[in-house]
């Protein structure tokens, strides 16, 4: 079954800022044609390797990013590569850049006047600032961006000696890419009805900006600085410790302490069922929990009995967590209506029972490697129209032949065309 | 600054309505970006428990020293263009006017727990036979099936489960983790990616579709490079030494870091991605160590990391912030102060010429800023000037002009409890 995006054809020219918002696209079903230059784009170049053999067909980076798509190689430093992607363009539904501001239009292939030509074009461009901010010339990069945007401010440690914390995977391009994504989609669903496309200015910087949560509406709203803490949400006012050390050394996320009435018994239970009552003398509070309205959060602190209730609760978990490994905690928890949450490192995802039996872990066929690759799989479940890795990244120049022929060129005139150095 | 009017509202997506029952900032925020594109969205809370089920309806912050259930700042700033009206499911009366509704709407969003919808009633047969091209996405923390069905999530540990958390640390220590709900964001970004692909999917076909989203599988996407090195090359990020967040791997970098700088809690983050720009940071620097052979190239400089580290910090921490900051941007190095909240939003010539921080006009609360969006669209753009709704306040107007009811009998619905 095809995906929903079917039927969509966009032009990527490759680059590390668009490589996640054209993998979205491609599995979700649109035919992506990812455009790199004659060596390979950047990203065939970063690690990790297969067998840490650093080689352009061997970057995992790679792999990942460019799922789905198809590849094909022009070197738009040459004036036939400038046709040639003047004539791509032309058939693309979507036209998706991250370039630095400036530098293809220095080329003569330009947003505006590709809109002018083509009417119903939607043109993407990706950049760290935006197309014309007064800081679109800065050089940026995924850490510059989350310090300078605003979620590292909120990451760290209780101990502020240590410095904030960026948190791993370079989430600041892909919140650029959701974004980029998200944008594209509008703009193609307006088409629907206009038959015009238009440019979709995308700025990382400010989509990092609006994903920090309190950090920054306790500004906007109360004129309040919320300040890091370890493993949970940075505050205005301290709170106490969400994450637990668990018997193996490993740590859960203990969530929301419990508020409602249901929550305290269940939890009261809990201890009373693995032989703890004695070491936890705050039980009665327990109780209390169990015979009132269930706590506002906004009262902590402010009012006695909730802050004692809350955070007998909390203490509660704590000392479970201690004496038991930190998955049994997390599934003994859930199963009695307590959300924790178990922290896994990324590779420990893929072995966990309920992401196996829902068939997260995507097999990827490498016909060079001769076996399956298991990939991260759907993010979203479409039941008519599913969510699938159609091919692995492509390599480089694969698909010259079949998308040249498009254009009307045989294999004679891209034998001609590579000898020029445009291909 | 670009300035915005009611008269200026969006119509990029205004031929799209959504019945809405998402709430705090997974489901909200999904909505909130279809909003601002001119969507009519329509949010059904409970009258009965006056839309508690969202927790960030009536809690802070709050922009004075009023409190109540419509005063919320985190609920104006994920629900701002968003029409509300109150319906008790648990009434007949309540039941057949939600009919009616989804009769003529385009999309059925919520992010409650998994099978609270068919619990109501209201599971994806029965919305089908409403409306039988209804575009319907459930997002829940583990999705629709599965053994951790009935579990349930909340930010923080939809990133612990997911992998995310762990990314984020310093070696040796346990996990510093994401200080804000970074999956709640994330996750209403895949939602809204669902509802408007299963909408030019319809727009094709005729065709709608049920969409299960689950946070966790949605996180766990986001640190591919990690698990493909563990499936092809089976090395853990569990290991020792590892994850560095501050530093990068994939590419390598270094110097790469957070490093302090002269004051209370002021650090500046310096990337250097090359040859390049490790010349340009030894001009900047002009100290005995950027000319030592162990940091010439970028394996030394690898290779001997916290010996680097260690070198940069002793520059920088006598050093101001954004001074810095500034030398090394001008000479071409990414660098950036880790910002306050106060420095990017109101210091930043960048977020204002964006218009990153409309204000809008919230009934109850006043003119409040919000988050606006990170996109500009030349043709269509969005647009937010009205703040979330008040408990109820568009009642009158849905049930009269949408559905056609009469002013007694929305009176009387009022008296009956039913809205």
């Amino acid at each position: 079954m095809p995906g929903p995006l079917e039927c969509l054809r966009v032009l990527e020219l490759a680059h590390e800022r668009t490589a996640f918002a054209g993998k979205l696209l491609a599995d979700a079903g649109a035919d992506v044609r990812l455009l790199e230059p004659r060596d390979g784009c950047a990203q065939r170049r970063h690690a990790p390797f297969v067998d840490d053999r650093p080689d352009r067909e061997g970057s995992l980076s790679f792999w990942h990013y460019n799922t789905s798509k198809r590849g094909i190689t022009l070197d738009l430093d040459t004036l036939r590569g400038r046709e040639l992607a003047r004539e791509l363009i032309a058939r693309a539904d979507v036209v998706l850049e991250g370039e630095d501001p400036g530098r293809l239009a220095a080329l003569g292939i330009d947003a505006p006047l590709e809109l002018e030509r083509q009417r119903s074009l939607v043109w993407v461009s990706i950049t760290p600032f935006g197309r014309n901010a007064p800081r679109a010339a800065e050089p940026a990069t995924d850490l510059t961006l989350l310090a300078g945007g605003g979620p590292v401010w909120s990451c760290g440690y209780d101990d502020h000696a240590l410095p904030p914390v960026r948190g791993g995977g370079n989430q600041a391009y892909h919140t650029g890419a959701h974004y980029a994504v998200m944008a594209v989609l509008v703009a193609l669903l307006e088409r629907e009805r206009s038959g015009r496309g238009q440019l979709v200015d995308v700025n990382i910087y400010a989509a990092c900006n609006v994903t920090t949560e309190l950090a920054t509406y306790e500004w906007l709203v109360a004129r309040k600085t919320v300040q890091r803490q370890t493993g949970r949400h940075a505050t205005v006012m301290r709170t106490a410790p969400t994450q637990a050390r668990c018997a193996d050394g490993r740590h859960a996320n203990t969530g929301v302490p419990p508020r409602t009435p249901e929550e305290f018994g269940r939890l009261r239970q809990w201890v009373l069922d693995l032989g703890l009552a004695e070491e936890y003398p705050e039980v009665f509070l327990l109780e209390l929990g169990m015979q009132r309205e269930p706590l506002d959060l906004w009262r902590i602190g402010e009012d006695e009995e909730v802050t004692a209730i809350f955070a007998a609760g909390r203490d509660a978990i704590v000392l479970i967590a201690s004496r038991l490994p930190a998955a049994d905690f997390f599934r003994q928890a859930q199963e009695r209506g307590i959300p924790v949450g178990v922290i896994y490192a990324p590779e420990e995802v893929l072995d966990d029972p309920h992401f196996r039996a829902r068939g997260f872990p995507a097999q990827v066929d490498h016909p060079e490697l001769g076996r399956a690759v298991t990939y991260p799989g759907a993010p979203y479940r479409f039941l008519r129209t599913p969510w699938r890795v159609s091919r692995r990244a492509p390599r480089l120049g694969e698909h010259n032949a079949e998308i040249y022929a498009e254009l009307g060129l045989g294999a004679d005139a891209l034998e001609a065309l590579r000898a020029q150095g445009v291909l | 600054m670009r300035t915005q009017t009611a008269s200026t509202r969006s119509g990029a997506l205004s031929h799209v309505r959504i019945c809405d029952f998402t709430g705090q900032l997974a489901g909200a925020g999904a909505t909130k970006f279809l909003a601002a594109f001119g969507a009519q969205v329509i949010r059904i809370e409970d009258p009965e428990r006056q839309g508690r089920w969202d927790i960030l309806r009536g809690a802070p912050p709050f922009r004075d020293e009023r409190r109540g259930i419509d005063l919320g700042g985190a609920f104006n700033n994920h629900n701002v263009e968003k029409l509300g009206i109150t319906l008790n499911l648990k009434s007949p009366r309540g039941r057949e006017l939600l009919e009616r509704l989804v009769r003529i709407s385009d999309v059925v969003a919520e992010n409650f727990a998994a099978g609270v919808m068919e619990r109501l009633g209201f599971g994806y047969e029965r919305l089908r036979a409403l409306r039988p091209d209804v575009v319907y996405v459930s997002n829940s923390g583990f999705g629709a099936s599965g053994p951790y069905l009935r579990f349930k999530t909340w930010g923080p540990v939809v990133q612990a489960i997911s992998g995310l958390t762990f990314t984020s640390g310093l070696p040796d220590r346990e996990p510093a983790g994401w200080g804000f709900s970074y999956m709640d964001h994330t996750g209403a970004s895949y939602m809204a990616m669902a509802i408007l692909m299963a909408l030019l999917h319809r727009a094709r076909t005729g065709e709608g579709q049920w969409v299960d989203m689950s946070c966790t599988e949605a996180g766990a996407t986001l640190t591919g490079p990690a698990i493909l090195d563990w499936t092809v090359n089976h090395r853990p990020m569990r290991r020792p030494g590892s994850p560095h967040g501050n530093r990068s791997e994939w590419p390598p970098m270094a110097p790469h870091g957070i490093y302090p700088a002269r004051g209370d809690d002021c650090w500046i983050a310096i990337a250097c991605r090359d040859a390049a720009d490790w010349r340009a940071f030894a001009r900047v620097v002009d100290r005995p160590f950027v000319r030592e052979a162990r940091f010439a190239d970028l394996a030394g400089r690898l290779a001997a990391q916290d010996a680097l580290d260690d070198e940069v910090v002793a520059w920088t921490r006598e050093l101001e912030a954004s001074a810095v900051t500034r030398a090394l941007v001008a000479a071409g190095v990414p660098a950036a102060v880790v910002a306050r909240p106060e420095e990017r939003i109101e210091h930043d010539p960048n977020t204002a010429a964006w218009g990153l921080w409309p204000e809008v006009e919230h009934r109850a609360m006043g003119r409040v800023r919000v988050d606006g969006l990170p996109v500009h669209l030349s043709r269509t753009d969005w647009s937010i000037t009205r703040g979330a709704p008040c408990l109820g306040e568009h009642n009158d107007q849905v049930f009269g002009e949408l559905l056609g009811l009469a002013p007694e009998e929305i009176d009387a619905l009022r008296a009956g409890g039913v809205i």
